[in-house]
Order: C-alpha cells, then structure tokens, then sequence
C-alpha cells in the first residue's frame, strides 16, 4: 500500500501539485486520471522519486520515503517496476537482453537462471518471439508489453505505468490493460496507472483519483464514475458524443 | 551567472560519475565495449588523418627548406616532431572531439528525452555512472594508443612522400627520424592524450545528460559537446604546455 499526505510540488513557483493526500491499494489496479497538464504526470513522478516533492509524505507499506537513507531510498527503488509512456526499452539492447538488465544489476543468479526468469517474463506478456529482436523492430505495442515485462522481473511490490495506452490503438490497449490487471492480481502488487484513456477506466479501474488543476478532485472506483455529479469529471469522462448518449442510459 | 551554474553543475554531475558502482562486472563489460565502440572504431578517421598530415607536414617543411645549409635530413625530423608534439595527441583529439564527442552526446541526450535514464534510476541504477564511467575510463586507456597510432602513420605518410617524389631522399627522410628523438615528447604527447580523452568523454556526456526536450535539444547538445571539448582541448594544450615543456 503507498499512502500520499498532503503532498505539493512547484516547478519555478509554479504549484502543480497542491495538497494531495491519497490511498493506493495493494492488489488493486489504482488509476490516476485528469487532462493533460492536470499534474499527474508529475504525481506519479514524483511517487517514484523522479521529482522531489516541496511538501508531505510518500509512505511505502508504513516506510516514510521523505525519511529514509540513500540505502533504504535505493532498496524501495528495486521494489518498483515503471512503464514509462515511450516504453524507454535500451536501444542498444535486444528485447531479452532489455528484461534481463534489473536481474543482471541486482540479483546474483546464474546466467541460465536470469535467462530463464526472463523468458518467464517474456512469456508472461506473449513475446516469446521476439527474444532476439531490438525495440526498433518491434511495434509499439510490443514494446509496452516488453517494458511490462522488464517492470515484472525482480518481481516489483509496486508497478508504476505512466500512460502505457498512449499511442496504441483501442484492441493493443486492451491488450495492456488485462495484462496489467492479471499482473496486479497474480503477484499482488499495488499497481498505479496514469491515465487519460476511458477504455482503461471502464476496464481496469479498481480505484480512481480525478486529478484537477493539481488538486485531487474526486475519488471513486468504475461504477461510481458515471453516477457521478461533479462537473469537471462529467466534462472530462463525458467529453464525447458517444460516452455522452452512454450517460443517458444510465 | 549561466557559465558558473554550469561549470557547479559539470562538478557536481562528476561526483555522481564517480560515485561506487553497483554492480563492477557490469561496468567492466561495458568498459571493454567502450574501448570497441569509441577506440577501434575510430582507426579509420585517425589513419586518414594521421597519414595525409604526414604527407602534408612533409611536403610543405621540404618546399621551405631552401637554405642549402640546412640538411635535408630535418624534413623527417620535422616531421616526426610535428606529429609527436602536436599533430597526434592535439589535432586527432579534436577531431576526435567530434566524432566521439557528438556521438556520446547525442547517444546520453537521446536517452534522456525518451526516458531511458529515468527507466535507469527507478531501477536503483546510477546512471551517470553506469553510462558514463566506463566512457571516460575505456577513452582514457585507447586514446594513447591511437596517439601512438598515428605517429606512426603520420611518419609512415611523409615516408610515402620521400618515396614517391623527389623532395627528399629516403636516406635522409630514414635519417631525419632517426636523429635526435628525444623520448620526454611521447611522455608529454601521452599524457596530453589522456587529459584530452577525459575531457572529450566527461564535457559531451554532461551536455547529453542534462538535455531536455527533444530531437532538437538533442542536436543542440552535441554541438554544444564538441563545441566546448574542443575549447578545452585547446585550453588545456596550453597549460599542459607551460607545465610538462618549459
């Protein structure tokens, strides 16, 4: 579980993030919502550390982020596994060589175990073809299943994704979408994605938090979503024609 | 202001590169892929370099040598002093500057705008040490032996020119390299090298890591890479100089 209290963050006096306090749960699918610019891009950054928060507290299962040591700030960090939105696959490396680069670093298995724990992974995500090839060889799609499975391999207590349906078309984002939900399940992991894909709401969103010009807006879970009266959600969630005439068969 | 925000900020990027690494066999592999990939692919530009300076410092010391009393004997000593004290360490270190220069920046700024060095340290890795100090160590081992290299190819070119032409006689070219060397100029031409190689690999991979943007801030930081490997070479040519030759 990662509890947030009352965390702010600016960029050059700019507040992007304005007193966000929030609960994330473990073996939920935790999606973090909100136009662009809303800030919860930065909210998620700076959950892993990636931007330094100017106010409040980041608890990893009752450890203090703010609080801890270099050493016990690094051991938190080999409990995360990220999918960043552009999958940020090495080049230069093929798609095992990618998954098995945290298990190279961190573990000192032996080489057949590391390649076998990779092809696991692999597995895990459907490319059990595309071993040898590099991420330019492989469409988008593959590579957000490849950064998953990178994500997945020293067996993370906290997956964090930053928008892994961007750019993918509605069947691959369904795609991702279950294997973030059988992953977060499986291992019981707590899981925060951010997003601004409705499909991904209506799928996978097991709690949700609206984010609203850098404050936290709204809070509730997929049914809840579309009962809701708050007017800045009905205008982000109903924004379309489609999901318009949805919310009047509700 | 902006000049000692950087100058703070290139320090301060240094620590983080010299900071104890993770993992040291990892590192190690990569220092060796370095050597390969920033040394011995760069023998092709320094053999053609290397051996038309040669041919080049040859012709031009034979044309203005006109003075009967001076022998003919110090085309080749000229020419393996000009290769030893400045041509190889000085010129191939700047044309090195660009070549791995604005390849190591473009390849760290790459890495940067596409969240690659994020994806690094949310794994718990330093990236600043994993991705550069393999860079500065393994160029800092290859570049003297490239210096050495190219030595020999530049003496090597104006061989080709006393042999091909009629400016000077092999004998006295053979002789000319022969006379006087004065073994303190490679110490002094290898120690500029590795100054040089440090500064090549640590000044380009500041300008990529702190890239922000995209292809074009990626483009901007390798000219500003090579841009200011250069100025320092030549600053620090100097200063070396000063110090090790007078």
């Amino acid at each position: 579980m990662i509890e947030v209290k009352n965390i702010s963050k600016s960029f050059d006096g700019k507040q992007v993030l304005k007193d966000i306090t929030a609960t994330f749960h473990t073996g939920k699918i935790n999606l973090i919502i909100g136009q662009s610019g809303s800030g919860k891009s930065v909210l998620l950054k700076s959950l892993v550390g990636l931007h330094k928060i100017d106010k409040g507290e980041i608890i990893y299962d009752k450890r203090p982020y703010s609080t801890l040591n270099f050493k016990q700030k690094k051991q938190i960090r080999r409990e995360i596994g990220m999918v960043f939105q552009g999958g940020a696959l090495f080049d230069s490396a093929t798609v095992l060589e990618n998954v098995m680069f945290p298990l190279e670093m961190f573990t000192k298995m032996s080489p057949a175990e590391k390649r076998d724990r990779a092809e696991f992974c692999i597995e895990k995500v459907h490319l059990e073809n595309a071993n040898k090839k590099y991420p330019s060889e492989i469409s988008g799609g593959m590579q957000k299943r490849v950064a998953i499975a990178r994500a997945i391999a020293l067996n993370p207590k906290y997956l964090f994704c930053d928008e892994p349906n961007s750019g993918l078309d509605p069947k691959t984002s369904i795609i991702i979408d279950n294997l973030i939900k059988e992953i977060t399940t499986e291992f019981n992991i707590t899981t925060i994605v951010n997003t601004h894909d409705m499909n991904s709401v209506m799928e996978i969103g097991d709690n949700i938090i609206y984010i609203y010009q850098g404050n936290k807006w709204w809070e509730g879970n997929k049914s809840e979503i579309f009962k809701t009266e708050n007017p800045e959600l009905n205008n982000f969630v109903f924004a379309s024609e489609l999901y318009k005439k949805i919310k009047k068969t509700i | 202001m902006k000049s000692l925000f950087e100058i703070g900020r290139y320090f301060v990027f240094l620590t983080k590169v010299f900071a104890r690494p993770e993992k040291g066999k990892m590192y190690f592999k990569r220092f060796f892929e370095e050597i390969y990939s920033l040394g011995i692919n760069s023998l092709g530009i320094v053999t053609i370099i290397s051996v038309f300076m040669g041919m080049v410092i040859t012709l031009q010391t034979a044309y203005n040598l006109e003075n009967p009393l001076i022998p003919e004997y110090l085309v080749g000593l000229t020419t393996r002093d000009s290769m030893i004290l400045e041509f190889s360490s000085t010129i191939v270190g700047l044309i090195l500057a660009g070549k791995v220069g604005s390849n190591i920046a473009s390849e760290i700024g790459t890495m940067q705008v596409t969240e690659q060095i994020d994806a690094l340290e949310i794994m718990g890795v330093n990236p600043a040490s994993f991705l550069v100090m393999p860079k500065i160590f393994a160029f800092m081992f290859i570049l003297p032996f490239l210096v050495i290299f190219s030595i020999f190819i530049g003496v090597t070119g104006g061989f080709i020119i006393s042999a091909t032409t009629n400016v000077i006689s092999i004998q006295d070219y053979l002789y000319g390299i022969h006379y006087a060397f004065n073994e303190y100029y490679v110490t002094y031409t290898l120690i500029k090298s590795v100054f040089f190689a440090f500064i090549i690999t640590s000044v380009s991979s500041y300008f990529g890591y702190y890239t922000k943007g995209g292809a074009l801030e990626v483009g901007r930081a390798s000219t500003k890479g090579v841009v200011y490997s250069s100025i320092f070479i030549l600053l620090f040519n100097y200063i070396l100089t000063q110090l090790l030759l007078t």
